[in-house]
């Protein structure tokens, strides 16, 4: 292990982690606020990408319309999964909500394969995201920098949501009590359809960066990415935003170093994540940044 | 007295009209028929199994697949001859002990149970610590491991080329002899005072616990119980596919054995099974829509995929406006049926007229 | 010997301690009262005598044997039974066989033996049903044995609940709150039964009561807790004219009954 080659690998690490962190978000905060796994949000990533995928290649739109475009579009959909899905069920006892998430997954995963077609399809990556960078004896191709870029933006500017707008202290406020909130007058619908549209709008964009990186799009794309990130939230403690983008790089880092340092072991590389999940769940489930809550009996 | 004596008859002759039934299928019907029907025997002790630990014991576990998975591949293993075994692991040979290994079905069926009890009660420990949602990550994630590791261990499982040419040896016998025997544990344990003990968990765990109910042992009793019988219904299936590989136990299966059981209703082991039967028989009367197809002169392109389109919207639709699903936590008896029956004849026989009439006639 | 003892027992959950070195001893066949107002960690000591929280310190001893930490089913089954504030009955269960839940540890047939019906099960299966029904019986509540738990009026489900612990054979009995939601005429035939239940059983109970007149009139003996802490423990006259008492309860609506 030389160290430039240390540092490409870092950097990958990195850039993973970025995919995996801008996931974990959306997992994080709709779990903060309605303590619902939403077993849909990795299916929500691959709509991204071929929403993308579409815009360019039916529309021919620039990749920087396209982008955002399909990031929008792809927002209106993680809502209208909310609306149909969870909304009229969120009375009813939790598990139902999971078993509709679930089902929801199956459904989208179902409705690509048959409307995308199962067969990958090839993303065309644009061009200033193709060039190989060589930093001494270092080779990065750019689009792992603009992975890390461009998270770095989109995590700046859900923080200031947060920490800085009404809407985002109504989330917070919401995550902590969501029936007295209510009752102080927050629009609840309003807040949450706001969150699923932010959490799948990141969704999006990390499944765009995620067509970039490998350029291939297929409908079962987002189940992998979905349950890593979905990891990563825990490990960061979910329902906790700056645990999910932390999570989320840990993990990323961890998953090309295991690979890079114990390459016989590469094939094993989804089961060391599967065994930090359940290790997590068993032993630490709040995670790093979480908050132990005890059951009121 | 009377009424006793009547059900055991009608059981009886229920029993002998099924196996008459399975005699004449085994000797008459095209294999394309008798896949269908076994099929129909796998998915039944699938559903009823997911249904004995989250229906009646309240542990929504998404292992299934995986466990499903060892009993395949130990079955495989074991009812493989040995030269069929060397012709399929030409890129790792396959470790000594198991190559030349060939035992009877029946012993298949018993130590792929096991074999998915073992591991399936390994589960219970973290169902012990976890709850609902929780609890199906896990176990999901356990389920992938397994995968992962089937996919890995080339000298044992021939990893991703998975096995071709397992011996076909299920048939109806072996199928539903099996699911009956399942069905059969599952029953009674449920109607048992363990079934109550088990109700009780699902229902509320900490009271449960607070008269006295062992959690670890009842949930490990309902986990061992349901492994056991979905390794014996992995060996059925591998046996009657005759080529298995690691994909084929993807946690899609772990959903459609979800949506089966949750369409025929939890809490209802007689819904798991007209639900199987309903999913099997759906799923091939649907094959036609997936390629291509003529109304009349017009040429309408297949949609490949479309049947489990159908089936996880319907799922999803049941979930939201109909959770009971098809039996709720109904079970059949002839008791039932007898209720049933008189409630249809009422509704025929008085042409909808209801009132003062037909006071009289209600029994 | 005493039957339960707790000795400085201590609960601190974080920050908060609930409970500030509770100790007090319950002898064989006596009934004690709990009170204090809301929030004063009653339901906490309950929770921790029966495993349910393990105690930040102190201990708790069942005739003679150490159960802090112990789990909850292993001490139900050394026979300490309890009911809870709310009603949780299952769901999912008949009146009868919401009972025999409570019957179920004492089943000695393993699961293979009632899986096939075998006859050591079957008999079980018949003595643990005739004393289910008995136990409706003496509550006045058999001729609902078959159904739906939850259907039941609201006073009917409290003395199911109180059904079902006493199926465990406890020796001894907490029931939290047990006249809640009662009107008088029904809180007095609880605490009549709650007295049946004494003489006939020989078991000790520990209650926790809200309201004092259902307490005052029969419980011989009261201990009062405020803030996780014993502040008076006697004969409900010392209890009522005890300066402390009177001062934790001033501020709170409930004094002298709902």
């Amino acid at each position: 292990m030389t160290l430039p080659l240390f540092f490409q690998h870092l950097a990958n690490g990195i850039s993973l982690g970025s995919l995996y962190a801008l996931i974990a978000i959306g997992y994080t905060m709709v779990y903060g606020i309605l303590r619902l796994i939403n077993f849909a949000h990795g299916d929500v990533v691959m709509l991204g990408a071929y929403m993308a995928f579409y815009m360019i290649a039916i529309f021919r739109l620039p990749w920087w319309v396209s982008f955002p475009v399909a990031i929008v579009i792809t927002a209106g959909m993680g809502v209208v999964i909310e609306r149909a899905a969870y909304k009229p069920i969120r009375e009813f006892p939790r598990i139902n909500l999971f078993t509709s998430a679930v089902a929801v997954s199956f459904l989208i995963e179902n409705l690509g394969i048959v409307i995308f077609g199962g067969r990958p399809k090839a993303f065309e990556r644009p061009a200033f995201m193709d060039i190989t960078i060589r930093i001494g004896k270092v080779t990065i191709v750019s689009y792992t920098l603009v992975i890390i870029l461009t998270a770095l933006v989109l995590f700046g500017g859900l923080l200031v949501l947060v920490n800085y707008t009404k809407t985002g202290k109504a989330m917070r406020a919401l995550s902590k009590d969501i029936e007295t909130t209510g009752l102080m007058g927050v629009d609840t619908n309003r807040i949450i359809s706001i969150a699923f549209a932010v959490g799948s709008a990141l969704a999006a964009a990390g499944g765009i960066l995620t067509a970039i990186k490998f350029p291939q799009i297929n409908p079962l794309m987002g189940v992998m990415p979905g349950l890593k990130a979905f990891i990563a939230a825990v490990l960061g403690g979910i329902g906790n935003i700056p645990g999910a983008m932390i999570g989320g790089f840990i993990l990323g880092v961890s998953e090309i170093m295991i690979v890079a340092f114990l390459p016989d072991l590469a094939g094993y590389r989804d089961a060391f994540a599967y065994s930090i999940l359940i290790l997590l769940l068993l032993f630490r489930p709040t995670g790093i940044m979480g908050e132990v809550q005890a059951e009121k009996v | 007295m009377k009424k006793l004596s009547r059900n055991t008859i009608l059981s009886i002759i229920a029993l002998a009209a099924i196996v008459g039934f399975m005699i004449y299928a085994e000797n008459t019907f095209n294999p394309y028929l008798l896949r269908i029907l076994n099929l129909c025997a796998v998915y039944s002790i699938f559903a009823v199994t997911f249904n004995l630990v989250y229906g009646f014991t309240g542990q929504f576990s998404l292992g299934h697949a995986g466990f499903a998975a060892i009993g395949a591949y130990i079955g495989a293993l074991l009812t493989m001859s040995p030269a069929q075994k060397q012709a399929n692991f030409f890129l790792e040979p396959i470790v000594p002990f198991l190559a030349n290994i060939e035992l009877p079905f029946i012993l298949a069926i018993i130590i792929g149970g096991l074999g998915a009890a073992l591991v399936g009660s390994l589960v219970a420990w973290p169902a012990l610590r976890l709850k609902g949602d929780y609890l199906a990550i896990a176990t999901l994630g356990f389920s992938e491991i397994i995968r992962v590791l089937l996919v890995n261990m080339q000298p044992i499982t021939n990893g991703a080329l998975g096995l071709k040419g397992i011996p076909d040896y299920t048939n109806l016998y072996w199928s539903w002899g099996t699911a009956a025997v399942c069905i059969f544990v599952c029953k009674r344990l449920v109607d048992s005072n363990y079934g109550h003990a088990l109700k009780a968990i699902r229902d509320d765990e900490i009271v449960a616990e607070a008269l006295g109910v062992s959690l670890s042992y009842h949930k490990l009793l309902a986990f061992f119980t349901s492994a056991f019988f979905i390794g014996s219904a992995g060996v059925l299936f591998a046996n009657l596919i005759s080529t298995i590989d690691p994909k084929v136990f993807l946690f899609f299966l772990a959903y459609q054995i979800v949506g089966i059981t949750v369409m025929g209703g939890m809490g209802s082991l007689t819904g798991s099974v007209i639900s199987a039967f309903l999913y099997t028989i759906f799923l091939e009367f649907l094959r036609p829509i997936e390629s291509q197809f003529n109304i009349g002169s017009i040429q309408v392109p297949g949609i490949p995929g479309m049947r489990m389109v159908i089936f996880s919207f319907l799922l999803l639709m049941v979930i939201l406006f109909y959770r009971r699903g098809l039996m709720g936590s109904s079970e059949f008896s002839w008791d039932w049926a007898a209720e049933k029956i008189g409630a249809l004849r009422r509704l025929f026989s008085g042409s909808g007229k209801t009132g003062v009439d037909d006071i009289g006639k209600e029994d | 010997m005493a039957l339960l003892k707790l000795d400085n027992t201590v609960m601190r959950f974080g920050g908060l301690t609930a409970v500030n070195k509770f100790s007090t001893e319950i002898t064989d066949n006596e009934l004690c009262a709990l009170i204090g107002p809301n929030g004063s960690g009653k339901t906490t000591i309950f929770n921790i005598i029966t495993g349910i929280y393990t105690p930040t310190s102190g201990s708790i001893h069942f005739n003679g044997e150490e159960i802090n930490g112990m789990r909850p089913d292993l001490i139900t089954k050394l026979g300490i039974s309890r009911t809870f504030q709310n009603i949780r009955l299952f769901k999912g269960l008949n009146v009868v066989e919401n009972v025999e839940v409570g019957h179920h540890l004492r089943l000695r047939s393993d699961p293979i033996s009632a899986i096939l019906n075998l006859p050591g099960y079957k008999e079980e299966e018949t003595s643990i049903r005739k004393e289910a029904l008995e136990l409706l019986e003496s509550l006045e509540l058999a001729h609902l044995a078959y159904d739906v738990a939850t259907s039941l009026p609201y006073g009917q489900q409290r003395k199911l609940e109180i059904a079902r612990a006493l199926a465990t054979h406890p020796r001894l009995l907490l029931l939290d709150e047990p006249a809640a939601g009662m009107n008088p005429n029904e809180a007095e035939e609880l605490m009549q039964f709650i007295l049946h239940v004494l003489e006939t059983f020989k078991i000790s109970v520990f209650l926790i009561e809200h309201q004092m007149r259902v307490v005052m009139g029969i419980c011989p003996r009261i201990i009062v807790i405020d803030h996780g802490e014993t502040i008076a423990e006697g004969t409900p006259e010392e209890i009522q004219n005890n300066n402390r008492v009177i001062e934790a309860y001033l501020g709170v609506d409930d004094y002298a009954g709902n």
